[in-house]
């Protein structure tokens, strides 16, 4: 088993194909958008892949150690150019081919008009524990 | 036959400062309690002992006893402790009311006061917490034993004082629920308890503004977890029973006038309460409410949800007016705002306002609900072009 990060991205990512902001969705359209999400995460739970799933409020700042005895720097809120994660699916799963094919249909969450989104989705492998057998 | 858990866990505090009292140290005796208490789930499925007190102290001051001794084994030290287990110690309202003081020290942080209350007061064990808070049991572990130092270090110094024991206690039920155990029903619990040991009105109050919010909860959320606000709200799901102790608890503390901004509080929960249909709703006395808890706790808060009352009382003009002087940056401004607008006939900036609400929300079924509200107007307003 192997652990994937979905990165689900507010900004920074290339435009999905459906590019209609959700403000903009009728009711039935966000309806479904919700009802995807949340069947999404009771399937890869029911499956015993999901290991966590949370989303991030856009308000953030970039914080970085400023010296001895001064209060740390910061910027932000994000300047409209940087990339602004949206949320994170943590899943547990045998193969890559897996992960891919898991973050492809979270990918086809439907948007305006009912219609996938094509989202673009980071998938990251996460760097595991050495194993008990090296050689 | 089973235990009953929560009649086991009500022991607690009263088995633990009968510990306390007789000298030991609070780390040491709160440990030997939560053992003794694994040892009673045990031991008590097949027979419970007639006075189960007794039994928790005598049980908890022998692993204390166990404890002190290996240590002082360890560290080559004479351990002086009568060594007859205190079952005649009958437990005082006061030594409650001090443990309840000790886990809520001024001198701890609120997530750490909180996780040693509902340890040591609750009995919870350190596992159900970390469910409840969602964070790993180590994690937990370390946060209760962090508190448990600093109360030990300068507890008996200064004890604390009731107002920051109802601030846990309100932070507790404002958590809700998650992992197996209830936290608003915990808190009500511990509330209760409460209110036995002391005489102030305010944690009265304090109790009825949990026993009123508790009577609407299923009520507050549809079947897929989605926010159904208050005036959209199914009224007969609403626990009367619960109302009406609610009711009582505050009419019995407000009788006391000694006002404060728990029963205030609870005033205004308990007209929303009163009201059988949303319409029926007394948003004048609201309104008047909100004042004088202004005068205790003039907070952004508290301004904003008194613009909402404005609004049903006198309109939604006034509502705005009353939304001007309220902090920019607070939560849920944008979700007012766009309310107040929409109530006005301004659409367009509605529309706006909730899609910036939606943005801004601080929770999922939050972000979810001003999402629906956006694409609601926005429906409206295609079909009237």
């Amino acid at each position: 088993m192997a652990k994937y990060l979905l990165l689900k991205h507010y900004r920074g990512a290339p435009a999905p194909v459906n590019n209609i902001p959700m403000d903009q969705w009728t009711p039935d359209e966000v309806e479904a958008h919700i009802r995807f999400m949340q069947d999404f995460g009771a399937r890869l739970e029911a499956s015993g892949e999901l290991v966590d799933g949370q989303a991030l409020s856009p308000d953030g700042l970039w914080v970085r150690y400023d010296g001895e005895g001064r209060p740390p720097m910061t910027d932000g809120p994000f300047a409209e150019t940087k990339d602004l994660i949206a949320g994170w699916m943590i899943i547990d799963v045998d193969t890559q081919e897996r992960a891919i094919e898991l973050a492809g249909e979270l990918s086809a969450a439907p948007g305006a008009g009912g219609a996938p989104i094509h989202e673009w989705l980071e998938v990251r492998p996460f760097l595991a524990a050495p194993p008990s057998f090296t050689e | 036959m089973t235990v009953d858990e929560v009649a086991l866990r009500a022991l607690v505090p009263q088995v633990l400062s009968v510990l306390v009292r007789r000298g030991a140290d609070f780390a040491t005796a709160e440990d030997a309690v939560q053992e003794a208490l694994v040892r009673a789930l045990a031991a008590w499925e097949h027979e419970v002992p007639a006075d189960r007190r007794a039994w928790l102290i005598t049980v908890a001051w022998r692993v204390f006893l166990d404890a002190v001794r290996s240590d002082a084994a360890r560290r080559d030290r004479e351990v002086r402790f009568e060594t007859t287990p205190p079952t005649g110690a009958a437990p005082s309202a006061d030594d409650t009311l001090h443990l309840y003081f000790l886990c809520a020290h001024p001198d701890l942080t609120p997530s750490s006061a909180i996780a040693l209350t509902l340890r040591a007061v609750g009995g919870l064990t350190t596992r159900q917490i970390a469910e409840a808070y969602l964070v790993p049991e180590a994690t937990m572990a370390q946060r209760i034993s962090r508190a448990k130092r600093t109360v030990g270090r300068v507890g008996v110094d200064r004890p604390g004082d009731v107002r920051t024991v109802m601030r846990v206690l309100y932070l507790v039920f404002n958590e809700g629920y998650s992992g197996d155990v209830d936290l608003a029903v915990e808190a009500i619990r511990l509330t209760r308890q409460l209110v036995a040991v002391t005489d102030d009105p305010e944690v009265d109050g304090l109790l009825a503004l949990m026993l009123l919010h508790h009577a609407r909860r299923v009520s507050r959320t549809g079947p897929d977890g989605r926010i159904v606000p208050l005036a959209e709200q199914d009224r007969s799901r609403w626990d009367t029973e619960l109302i009406g102790e609610g009711i009582d608890v505050l009419h019995s503390a407000l009788a006391r006038d000694r006002l404060g901004e728990y029963q205030a509080q609870a005033a205004i929960a308990a007209l929303h309460a009163d009201a059988p249909r949303v319409e029926e709703t007394d948003w004048v006395q609201i309104v008047e409410w909100y004042d004088e808890l202004l005068g205790f706790a003039d907070t952004p808060v508290v301004r904003l949800n008194r613009a909402v009352a404005v609004g049903e009382a006198d309109g939604a003009p006034a509502g705005l007016a009353a939304l001007s002087c309220v902090d920019e940056h607070i939560p849920r401004r944008d979700a007012v705002a766009a309310y107040l607008h929409e109530k006005n006939g301004d659409l367009e900036l509605a529309v706006r306002l909730y899609a910036d609400a939606a943005r801004r929300a601080p929770n999922l079924a939050e972000r979810d609900h001003q999402a629906r509200q956006a694409a609601r107007l926005n429906q409206l307003l295609r079909e009237s072009r």
